[in-house]
């Protein structure tokens, strides 16, 4: 093979463009979408590819919160995030999966359970809260206790009254089980759970849970099918002139802790207080978004209110004072929100018309 | 033969070119250095669960679990300029019961003669809402062996734990002090402690070949006797709450420099 000896025209050519991209490729700074980057595997082997998937920003929303680009969607990514919801081995006995609590049937809610109802039949202090559209959710749970959506999911598996298991624990169960390195793999191009690829992985399918797809959003943005009668358009007029201060713009919520002067309970939860220890938050919770409303009694954060006319009427007649009441229900000394039985009526007849089929019957949302 | 000659040449050359292409230029030589924290109850070495000790309200206890947080590390040089450790590598987690998370290195460092240390016991706010991927290691809130919050996302910064008597026996005379508190936006207390401790009468050298360890004491007994004087009776445990920044300013006290050891 005397050929070979001596370096033809194509073998130098072929090392110098070997030479200039190995000097370029050093220098590169890794742009990787990977939350926990590793170096790229050597001896070739077959590179993974992503297929991006566009978060859906419906006409009627504000701008969306949460920074997609440090965790950008793909089909894998919320895969596996689906697959981490739905799976009760994050759970110490492994009976409770996300999905236990968030029941899609319920707006995400978990049906018929005034307090949150997790593992050997404990009970929590609140009402697990309807999931949808957490993209734009500034802060998490009914104090606001959590800051960022790739943070939340912490808080339910080690709560000793949910899933109560240690996190890294969670982690550990989740890298020993044979369906998860592909779908590791698929979605981050490595098969080593970390932290950051678990949480951004959850982030991605709850990021997913849009519900956008109500008659009232094909009502406002002029669709086929969003038609409403008379009295729901009544009861719209009745909100908008009576509600929306809190269940602001098409979130229905303005994303802030008050105090609606319900009277304490016996378990005397201070709400918002708690994580900011200042005064003037006691009793405050978080505005909660009322798309699905229909479908996520019972209602308020201890789940003490069953149906919607119960809810009104606490509006009505049922606003307790206090020095941290908001002042949106005591306007001229007057308690609460003045509303006739028709006009109540018709304000139900409204919220029921932000129930989203679409979104509560979603495949892509459901446990397979 | 030859060709195999040829390619190990070639691959040899890509391989330096590669190593050689991202190396800076050397403008200061830089060296190492270490900081060991020497935990302690006044005058006795800290040995958890084994030994007793008595704060000023008069109460014996023992320790079970002494962690916390030492971050934002800046070196101040006799010529008055200061190196700051690079924010990535500058997040530590000092644990009694982890003798080799209590000695820290610090590289890359400007060689010079330094005479004081400033750091902040605990983790500042932008790194505490910082995106979950650049809070690894021991900022990883599921790895960081339970110095994390997560009903009220931030790090614990500083965390006691013991045994004492006249702790409630509804709590099997344990008591607990877990201090955190970052100063997010309208809350109320910010439990973040800068200080600064001199290498008094000395400098640590950096140079090549010459590691100094500076050695500072971490005594626990003020966390008990500070301006406020902590009784374990009366506040048995201490979480997140408005009395916990009365700890927070009692624990900022509780470092002090002990000397340098050169090279070992």
């Amino acid at each position: 093979m005397r050929l070979r000896d001596i370096p033809s025209t194509t073998q130098l050519g072929l090392v110098v463009s070997v030479l200039l991209f190995s000097m370029a490729v050093a220098c590169q700074s890794s742009k990787s979408v990977d939350p926990t980057p590793e170096p790229p595997p050597t001896g070739g082997g077959i590179q993974y590819q992503t297929t991006p998937v566009t978060l859906r920003k419906p006409a009627n929303f504000p701008d969306v919160v949460y920074d997609l680009s440090k965790n950008p969607l793909t089909v894998e990514g919320v895969a596996l995030g689906k697959t981490l919801f739905y799976d009760p081995l994050l759970s110490r006995d492994t009976t409770i999966s996300c999905g236990f609590c968030h029941q899609q049937f319920a707006g995400f809610g978990h049906s018929d359970h005034p307090l949150s109802h997790g593992i050997g039949g404990k009970f929590g202090t609140r009402n697990v809260p309807g999931l949808d559209n957490l993209a734009w959710g500034r802060e998490f749970f009914w104090d606001g206790g959590v800051t960022s959506l790739d943070e939340l999911p912490i808080s339910p598996i080690q709560n000793p009254v949910e899933m109560d298991l240690k996190f890294s624990e969670a982690l550990y169960r989740v890298q020993k089980n044979p369906r998860y390195p592909a779908l590791f793999k698929a979605a981050f191009g490595s098969d080593t759970v970390t932290t950051a690829r678990f949480l951004k992985a959850v982030s991605q399918f709850l990021l997913t849970m849009v519900s956008a797809d109500s008659r009232y959003d094909k009502y406002v943005r002029k669709e086929a099918g969003g038609n409403l009668n008379p009295d729901e358009l009544a009861g719209l007029t009745i909100f908008q002139q009576k509600c929306a201060t809190c269940h602001a713009t098409d979130l229905f919520t303005d994303r802030t802790y008050r105090n609606n002067g319900l009277p304490v309970g016996a378990i005397n939860d201070q709400g918002r207080y708690t994580i900011t220890l200042n005064e003037a938050d006691r009793l405050k919770f978080r505005v909660p978004s009322l798309r699905n409303v229909e479908k996520t009694f019972p209602y308020m954060h201890d789940g003490r209110f069953t149906t919607l006319d119960q809810v009104l009427n606490h509006y009505t007649k049922g606003v307790k004072d206090s020095p941290t009441l908001d002042p949106a229900l005591k306007v001229s000394e007057q308690l609460g929100i003045a509303l006739t039985d028709t006009e109540k009526k018709q304000v139900i007849a409204f919220l029921k018309t932000l129930t989203d089929d679409t979104f509560i019957t979603n495949r892509a949302l459901s446990a397979n | 033969m030859k060709g195999t000659i040829t390619a190990s040449l070639l691959v040899t050359i890509v391989v330096g070119l590669t190593v050689f292409s991202c190396h800076e230029t050397e403008v200061t030589p830089t060296g190492r250095m270490r900081i060991a924290f020497d935990n302690v109850a006044g005058t006795s070495d800290l040995t958890l669960s084994t030994s007793t000790y008595l704060n000023a309200a008069g109460e014996s206890f023992s320790v079970t679990k002494f962690n916390y947080f030492v971050s934002n590390i800046r070196l101040r040089k006799d010529d008055g300029s200061e190196f700051v450790v690079p924010q990535d590598s500058s997040y530590f987690l000092i644990q009694e019961d982890k003798p080799a998370s209590q000695t820290i290195a610090l590289s890359n460092i400007p060689a010079g003669n330094y005479t004081g240390i400033t750091f902040v016991v605990g983790v500042d706010s932008a790194r505490s809402m910082a995106d979950i991927s650049k809070r690894t290691g021991v900022l990883d809130p599921a790895l960081n062996n339970g110095m994390y919050w997560d009903w009220n996302s931030g790090y614990i910064f500083m965390k006691i734990e013991g045994t004492s008597t006249v702790a409630p026996a509804a709590q099997n005379n344990a008591f607990f002090y877990h201090i955190g508190g970052f100063g997010r936006a309208n809350v109320k207390i910010n439990n973040i402690r800068t200080l600064s401790l001199p290498f008094t009468g000395t400098v640590a050298r950096v140079e090549s070949g010459s590691i100094p360890t500076v050695s500072l004491k971490t005594d626990v007994l003020k966390i008990f006797n500070g301006s406020t004087k902590l009784s374990i009776a009366q506040n048995p445990s201490v979480m997140f709450e408005l009395y916990s920044t009365n700890i927070a300013d009692n624990y900022a006290q509780m470092f002090s420099y002990d000397r340098i050891l050169t090279n070992q």
